[in-house]
C-alpha cells in the first residue's frame, strides 16, 4: 500500500476536526476501476488525477506529475462520494439528549393557533465538528441533506445539501429544498385527519398568494410568505408520504401550487410507479421497509426500489437514522438482491441525489466536477467492504473518528494480554 | 428438589408439534457447521426431524427428496437471541402495545408470552432471513421485566404453539438510561443509577426471604409428615377428614384447627414476581441484562455474585469490548449490535469492532442480535459487517467462526444448545440452505427447515402466514 499520502498528520493541523481532509498536493489513483456514474459508465483498470480538488484527468497510463501522491488502487473500485441521504449529521450528537439536538422547531402552540415557519432553515445549526460526521466521512459519505423533522406543525422547514468537508460553510447553492410532512405521522398537526393537512397547505399558499385579510388569523408571518412564495415558484419540496393515495394527492397538490415535488419515504410508491415516472416525481426511500408497520404502509415490499426504478422513477436512498447514515450502502445491496440493476443501485447513492437537488458538480466522477471520490476495498455496495480512502474537495480525509480512536484504545488492550 | 412452586406444574406449557417432517438430502453445499467447522461439498441429511449425518457423498434413502446444493451454502436455523416480535407487532399501533410494563420498575410476575400475537407479520419475514428460534423478552422499561420465552418461528394460532418444547423462560433485567428515564418522568424510582441497583438488590433481597418461608414451609411440612407417618393409618384417617372439613369451613377457621390439632403447614402466600426472581437464585432461569456501559455491566456482575446467580448475557452492550477479557472469563455473552451507536448517551461508544472483540478472548462469546424487526431480517449481514471489521483488525474470523454468533452461541446463552444451534446429528433439523455464501449483502435464504419441516421456500412463496397480511391488496393491484 502506498502509505505515502497526506494521511498520517491530520491531527497536528490544529485547525481542523479529527477527520476533516487535509489538502495538498495532486493525487494520482492508479489502475481502479472507476465507475463514474456518468456517460463513461465503468472504467476498467484507469487511472485517475486530482488536482486543485477537481478531477483533472480520467484514462489510461496517466503520468503522474511531481510531487503527486500516488495510489495504486490494484483494480479496486473508486466511486463517487456517497450520498448520506436525508439526515441531521452536523445537527445532531445524541439522539436522546435535547440539548444536543437542534433537528426540529416546535414552537408548543395548539394546533388551532399554529404557526407555519418555513422561513425555519435547518442549516443554520449545522455543526461541522460534530462527532458524528467523521463517523459518516470514513464511511464514504462526502454529503448529505439536511433535513429538518416536523415538529408540531407539518410545514418542518428548509434544509439544503451540505458537503461533509468539516467547512464552517459548506451549504451546496441551490441546493435548498422545503420539507413537509403528511399522513399518519402528522395527524395530530393537522386536526386529527389528513384532510386537514391539505387544508392547512391551502390556507398557507392563499396566505403568500394575498387573498387573505391581515386581521384573519394567519399560519404565517411575513418572513414565512416570502420564504414559501420561492417554492410556488418552482421550488423542490420534499414531502414525506408512504400511502399509495397520499402520494398522488401530494403530487397533485404540489404541480397545482407551482411546487416539483420529491416524495420521501414512499413505501406503497410502486404502486403509483407509472405516474410518478410521468410527471418526473423522484422517490426517496428506504428498501428495506417491507412491514405493515403502519397503515400507511400495509403494501410495503422489498423490491419497491427495482419496482421504481423499472417505471422509470429516479430513486435516491435514505437510511432515516443519522448516526447510521454509513448504512445507505447496505440499503443499496438489499435493493440489489431485491431486482434493483447493480448500476441503478449505485446511481441512487451518488448522481441521483445530486440531479434532485440540483447538486450539478457533484455525484459522478468526470472531467472538471469536484474531487469527492471513495476507493472501497471491494464492491461499494457490499456488507464486507470498507471504504479504504475517501477525497473531500480534492482533500484525503484522515481516516479517524471517535469510532476509531476508541478502537484503537481497547483492540490495543485486548492485543496486549 | 420441589425448590420452586412453580417446578411442580407447568402451566402455558408449549404444544408445538412440528408438522410432517420429509426426509431431505441436501447436496454437495458449503456446509457450516455451527461448531467452528466448514464442510466443502457436503451433504446434510434430515430424517425424522433430526440432523441424520452430515458428511460427504451420501446415499439418498428411497423415500428422500434430493436438493442439488452445489454453489449453495448451508447453515443451521438462525436464532435471535433479542427480539420483541409479537410483543410490538406490526402495525404499530396503540394497541399493539405490549412490550413494557411501565407501571413499577420491578416487573417479574409478567411472562412475554402473554402479550406474543402469533399474527405478527414480523415472524414471517424473520423467517425469510433464516431465523427459525426467537428469543423474545419485555422491553427495557423496567429493571426486572419480567420472564422471557423462546419460540419456534412457526404458523400458530397461539405461543403455546410456538414454544420451544424443553427450552427455559429467561429473565429479562435492564440497567442504565431507561428505567430511570422511564420512572424519572414520573418522579418515582428509580431515577438515578444508584436507586437502579438498591432496587434490584432488594428485589433479590426480599426474594431470599421468600425463598427462606418455602424452605421452613417445607421443613415443617417434611416433619409434620414424618410425625404423621410415624402415627400410623388410623391418624391418616383423620387427617384427610380434617383436611375435608376444613375445605368446607373456609379459611377463616383453618387457623384454629391448624392450632388445636398441629395440622399441616400452610404454604407461604404465593408471589409470582417473587416466584421468578427465586427461579433465578436457583439457577432455573437464565437472565438476559439489557445493559450499556462497561462499568455497568460491571456492576451487575457484582450484583449477580452477591446473590450468587449467573448472568447469561449482556443484551446490546454498546462498551463490551471495553471488558471483553472479563466477560470471558465469567463465560458472559455479549449480545451485540453490529454498528448501533449514538442514539442516547449509554450508546455513545458503540464502535463496529465491538462483536469481533468480544468473541476475540478465549471462551468469548459473542452474539449478533437484532432487537430489531428490520435487523431480524438479515442477521447475516449485520454478522457480515462485524466479520469485516473483525478482519480488518487483523483477526482470523472465516465464515465458519462467525456462523457461531448466530447459531451456537445463542443457542448456548438460552440454554438449548443440546437440541438446536449447530448441524450435529441428533440435533433438531433447523437448517438454512442459501443461494449463496451468507456473509453477503446479496445473499438470500432459498429454504428453511424447522425440526425438518419445510417451511420456507423463496422459489415457491405461499400466501402470507399472518391473517392481519390478507385482503389489502385492491383487487386490481398489479405491478408496473
Amino acid at each position: 500500500m502506498s502509505l505515502r499520502v497526506l494521511m498520517a498528520c491530520c491531527c497536528a493541523v490544529a485547525s481542523f476536526a479529527c477527520g476533516a481532509p487535509v489538502w495538498g498536493n495532486d493525487v494520482l489513483i492508479r489502475g481502479a476501476t472507476i465507475h463514474t456514474v456518468g456517460v463513461r459508465g465503468t472504467l476498467m483498470n484507469s487511472d485517475l488525477l486530482i488536482r486543485d480538488g477537481k478531477i483533472a484527468e480520467i484514462g489510461r497510463g496517466l503520468a503522474a506529475p511531481k510531487a503527486a501522491a500516488v495510489i495504486e488502487a490494484a483494480q479496486r473500485p473508486v466511486t463517487p462520494g456517497i450520498f448520506g441521504g436525508l439526515s441531521a449529521l452536523g445537527l445532531t450528537e445524541v439522539s436522546a439528549e435535547a440539548t444536543t439536538v437542534d433537528v426540529e422547531l416546535s414552537l408548543g402552540a395548539p394546533a388551532w393557533q399554529q404557526q407555519w415557519r418555513p422561513e425555519f432553515d435547518v442549516t443554520e445549526a449545522y455543526n461541522p465538528r460534530s462527532g458524528v460526521i467523521p463517523v459518516a466521512r470514513i464511511e464514504g459519505l462526502t454529503w448529505t441533506i439536511l433535513a429538518p423533522r416536523s415538529g408540531d406543525s407539518i410545514l418542518s422547514g428548509q434544509g439544503a445539501a451540505i458537503a461533509l468537508d468539516g467547512r464552517f460553510d459548506a451549504v451546496l447553492a441551490r441546493s435548498r429544498a422545503l420539507f413537509v410532512e403528511t399522513g399518519s405521522a402528522a395527524l395530530t398537526a393537522s386536526g386529527g385527519s389528513r384532510a386537514g393537512q391539505f387544508m392547512l397547505l391551502d390556507q398557507a399558499i392563499r396566505e403568500v398568494r394575498g387573498g387573505e385579510t391581515s386581521d384573519s388569523p394567519a399560519l404565517l408571518h411575513p418572513a414565512g410568505r416570502e420564504a414559501l412564495a420561492r417554492y410556488l415558484a418552482g421550488g423542490r419540496v420534499v414531502f414525506h408520504a408512504e400511502r399509495a393515495a397520499d402520494i398522488r394527492r401530494v403530487v397533485a397538490f404540489a404541480r397545482r401550487a407551482g411546487m416539483r415535488p420529491i416524495i420521501s419515504g414512499g413505501a406503497e410508491a410502486w404502486i403509483v410507479a407509472a405516474e410518478l415516472a410521468r410527471l418526473h416525481v423522484p422517490v426517496i426511500l428506504n428498501p428495506l421497509q417491507n412491514l405493515p408497520v403502519d397503515f400507511d404502509q400495509l403494501a410495503a415490499r422489498l423490491d419497491n426500489a427495482a419496482l421504481l426504478a423499472r417505471a422509470g422513477v429516479r430513486i435516491a436512498f435514505s437510511e432515516g437514522e443519522t448516526h447510521l447514515a454509513g448504512r445507505v450502502r447496505q440499503l443499496a445491496g438489499n435493493a440489489v438482491a431485491h431486482g434493483l440493476p447493480w448500476d441503478a443501485a449505485l446511481a441512487a447513492l451518488t448522481a441521483n441525489p445530486a440531479q434532485m437537488f440540483q447538486v450539478a458538480d457533484r455525484g459522478s466522477i468526470e472531467v472538471g466536477r469536484i474531487a469527492d471520490l471513495v476507493l472501497w476495498s471491494g464492491d461499494p455496495l457490499e456488507v464486507t467492504s470498507v471504504a479504504d480512502r475517501v477525497w473531500l474537495g480534492g482533500g484525503a480525509v484522515e481516516m479517524r473518528s471517535r469510532q476509531t480512536e476508541l478502537r484503537d484504545r481497547y483492540a490495543g488492550a485486548v492485543h496486549q494480554r | 428438589m420441589l425448590a420452586s412452586p412453580l417446578a411442580s406444574s407447568e402451566p402455558f406449557a408449549s404444544t408445538y408439534r412440528p408438522g410432517t417432517a420429509t426426509t431431505t438430502l441436501i447436496r454437495g453445499a458449503t456446509v457450516l457447521t455451527g461448531t467452528g467447522e466448514r464442510v466443502e461439498g457436503g451433504d446434510v441429511l434430515l430424517s425424522q426431524g433430526r440432523i441424520q449425518t452430515l458428511g460427504r457423498g451420501l446415499d439418498a434413502p428411497v423415500d428422500a427428496r434430493v436438493i442439488d446444493a452445489g454453489g449453495r451454502w448451508v447453515t443451521p436455523g438462525l436464532i435471535d437471541i433479542h427480539s420483541h416480535l409479537g410483543l410490538a407487532a406490526s402495525p404499530h399501533v396503540r394497541a399493539h402495545n405490549d412490550f413494557n410494563e411501565a407501571t413499577s420498575p420491578v416487573t417479574a410476575q409478567v411472562w412475554a408470552e402473554h402479550s406474543v400475537w402469533p399474527q405478527d407479520p414480523g415472524f414471517e419475514t424473520a423467517l425469510a432471513g433464516g431465523v427459525t428460534t426467537l428469543h423474545v423478552l419485555p422491553g427495557s422499561a423496567n429493571l426486572i421485566g419480567g420472564r422471557t420465552v423462546v419460540l419456534r418461528n412457526v404458523r400458530a394460532l397461539s405461543y403455546q404453539e410456538m414454544k420451544f418444547p424443553g427450552a427455559p423462560q429467561g429473565v429479562k433485567m435492564a440497567c442504565g438510561e431507561n428505567p430511570k428515564s422511564v420512572y424519572g418522568k414520573k418522579g418515582s424510582a428509580p431515577t438515578t443509577r444508584m436507586a437502579e441497583i438498591a432496587a434490584v438488590r432488594q428485589a433479590f433481597a426480599d426474594a431470599q426471604e421468600y425463598g427462606r418461608q418455602w424452605e421452613k414451609y417445607r421443613e415443617d411440612l417434611a416433619k409434620f409428615e414424618s410425625k404423621r407417618r410415624g402415627h400410623g393409618s388410623e391418624e391418616a384417617g383423620n387427617d384427610r377428614r380434617k383436611r375435608r372439613k376444613q375445605i368446607s369451613t373456609g379459611d377463616k377457621e383453618k387457623g384454629e384447627h391448624e392450632a388445636q390439632d398441629q395440622e399441616a403447614p400452610s404454604p407461604p402466600k404465593r408471589d409470582l414476581s417473587k416466584d421468578t426472581l427465586l427461579d433465578v437464585l436457583e439457577g432455573r432461569l437464565p437472565v438476559h441484562v439489557h445493559c450499556y456501559r462497561a462499568d455497568e455491566m460491571q456492576t451487575m456482575l457484582d450484583v449477580a455474585a452477591e446473590f450468587g446467580f449467573r448472568i447469561a448475557a449482556f443484551h446490546h452492550g454498546i462498551e463490551a469490548y471495553k471488558i471483553a477479557a472479563r466477560l470471558a472469563e465469567n463465560r458472559v455473552c455479549g449480545a451485540l449490535w453490529a454498528d448501533w451507536w449514538g442514539f442516547k448517551m449509554e450508546a455513545l461508544d458503540g464502535i463496529p469492532e465491538n462483536i469481533a472483540l468480544v468473541d476475540r478472548p478465549a471462551h468469548g462469546c459473542a452474539i449478533v442480535h437484532s432487537d430489531s424487526e428490520e435487523g431480524v431480517q438479515r442477521l447475516n449481514q449485520e454478522a457480515a459487517k462485524a466479520m469485516t471489521r473483525g478482519r480488518r483488525l487483523g483477526l482470523d474470523l472465516p465464515p465458519e467462526r462467525a456462523i457461531r454468533w448466530l447459531t451456537s452461541n445463542p443457542a448456548a446463552a438460552l440454554g438449548i444448545a443440546e437440541s438446536t444451534g449447530t448441524l450435529e446429528p441428533g440435533k433438531r433439523a433447523d437448517v438454512v440452505i442459501w443461494n449463496r455464501e451468507p456473509f453477503s449483502v446479496y445473499a438470500l435464504v432459498d429454504e428453511v427447515f424447522i425440526d425438518g419441516v419445510p417451511v420456507f421456500d423463496r422459489a415457491h412463496p405461499k400466501p402470507p402466514r399472518s391473517d392481519f397480511q390478507l385482503g389489502w391488496a385492491a383487487a386490481g393491484d398489479t405491478l408496473p
